[in-house]
């Protein structure tokens, strides 16, 4: 008889966790659309679309604590092992990650009200724009590879953020000449420095999140670890 | 499912400081085998947890440690147990003396029906353990306090065994293996019949034993596994799948079937 190691004996089981993932996936998803619109609202200058992702952010806060309340419930009930308890973990790591970038998301809305409100500005609007793109796309590979249990797809999350951290460092520098250039765009440059910090961190939240798909397929915790060490280690297993 | 040829235990099965080592054992009920080459070391003063589903032989390989099964007609066994080096199995091995070295507890608590404090001085007085009566007093006392129920029975030593609840008497019944100085001790099972505040003792007492003795203790609680031992070692129908230090095995396991069955997809 061929046995099936795909479902629990407890099928309520099972729904958890099959729960547990797609909330998850609802909120990345949710989280993604917040940045790609906050991107755009820089960049369009849509004060529209920065209020709307401002008013959004209470729903983002909700799920976190609603999917951690879950993968609680779980660890309560089931006290789950092996991959059913990396999964659990790995949840929860990463709502609280999409959570961050929620927050990201709606600093970069605020940012781009006052920037607005300034009056519309053309600096570093070519490195926001690219910068956001990438930090969008990083955010969708690293759920992407959640779902498919894909490490290969979770390295290459990693390998951008540090595209997109040397990025940040360029787009710093030209905002440094700008400010130095003209005085009187300091205040302007204050704000776009804010978004484009904003930018960076969700890279590295997109990153962390890349770290727990690792953890989830392999058991390794390649937290903290520098992407040399990240691809050794998948070479390993 | 039909067991796996040629199947190489996963992990880490042989330890350098070994109190016990098996090699190649075969068990058989007749013609039924339940026991496929399984080769393991267990490691002096650790505590080994043996886990797997119903049926999966994890109880009858405990019972060959201490030479139990040599007490089932029908039972025969093939292969090497060496304690400190030495085969059990040598036919000039004397059992009884074996069967204090290696101590077994059992899962329904099963004191004699004496007192408390003969259930405890049975044992040292037959193997010849103590020369006087103080030297008795001396043994009950300690082995009461190292099972963690001296406190509690201090007072009414002379009370029957079989009038302490069903915790007290599983320690009773560790009280009286430790009191002839094993080795090994083994369980099987020792908290099946008991309710969660005296299967916690007993675990805290496990812990507390190891630094006298090596323990094998056989689980149907992936949970108390997890808890009271540094290494797991994984049956399946009758083969060693995997042995590993438990927190991987509970958190990484090497091979699917120990990953299925910890995770409940089969049992």
């Amino acid at each position: 008889m061929e046995m099936n190691f795909n479902q629990h004996i407890s099928g309520q089981f099972n729904a958890d966790l099959e729960a547990i993932r797609n909330h998850m996936m609802g909120m990345g998803g949710l989280v993604e659309r917040q940045v790609a619109n906050a991107i755009d609202a820089i960049c369009s200058g849509d004060t529209s679309q920065a209020d709307d992702i401002i008013r959004r952010e209470d729903e983002v806060d909700k799920m976190e604590v609603t999917i951690d309340n879950e993968c609680t419930q779980i660890l309560v009930r089931r006290q789950p092992a092996a991959s059913d308890l990396r999964m659990v973990l790995a949840v929860s790591r990463v709502v609280r990650d999409l959570e961050r970038i929620g927050d990201e998301a709606c600093k970069i809305a605020i940012h781009a009200l006052e920037v607005a409100d300034k009056g519309r500005s053309e600096i570093c609007q070519q490195a926001m724009r690219y910068m956001g793109a990438e930090v969008v796309k990083m955010i969708s590979g690293a759920l992407d590879a959640f779902a498919r249990h894909d490490v290969d797809g979770a390295i290459e999350v990693v390998r951008n953020d540090k595209l997109v951290d040397n990025q940040y460092a360029a787009a710093l520098r030209e905002l440094m000449t700008y400010m130095m250039e003209d005085p009187r765009s300091i205040s302007q440059a204050i704000n776009i420095l804010w978004i484009l910090r904003a930018i960076e961190r969700i890279g590295d939240h997109a990153r962390n999140i890349s770290e727990q798909v690792i953890y989830l397929v392999s058991g390794a915790d390649v937290r903290h670890s520098s992407l040399t060490e990240i691809e050794e280690q998948a070479a390993k297993d | 499912m039909s067991i796996i040829e040629n199947h190489q235990t996963n992990g880490t099965p042989f330890s350098d400081n070994a109190k016990l080592r098996a090699r190649d054992v075969q068990v058989f009920y007749g013609e039924k085998q339940a026991i496929y080459d399984v080769s393991l070391d267990i490691g002096a003063n650790e505590v080994i947890a043996l886990i797997g589903p119903s049926g999966c032989g994890k109880s009858t390989f405990l019972r060959c440690l201490n030479r139990m099964n040599d007490t089932i007609d029908i039972c025969n066994i093939k292969g090497e147990i060496l304690l400190d080096g030495e085969n059990i199995y040598d036919p000039k091995v004397d059992v009884v003396p074996l069967r204090a070295r290696v101590g077994m507890v059992f899962q329904k608590p099963n004191p004699f029906p004496k007192s408390i404090y003969d259930n405890i001085a049975y044992g040292p007085r037959i193997h010849g353990l103590a020369n006087s009566r103080v030297d008795l007093d001396e043994i009950v006392e300690k082995s009461l306090q190292r099972a963690g129920l001296w406190n509690e029975v201090k007072d009414r030593l002379h009370a029957p065994g079989t009038g302490l609840s069903g915790g007290q008497q599983q320690r009773l019944c560790i009280a009286r293996t430790i009191a002839v100085d094993p080795e090994v001790i083994l369980m099987d099972e020792p908290c099946s019949a008991l309710d969660p505040i005296a299967t916690a003792k007993i675990e805290e007492l496990i812990d507390e034993l190891r630094e006298n003795y090596t323990i094998a203790i056989v689980t149907h609680s992936m949970q108390q596994a997890a808890r009271v031992s540094q290494r797991t070692a994984y049956f399946h129908m009758g083969q060693l799948i995997e042995v590993n230090p438990t927190d991987q095995v509970f958190t990484t396991p090497q091979h699917s079937l120990t990953e299925a069955y910890i995770t409940g997809r089969f049992g």
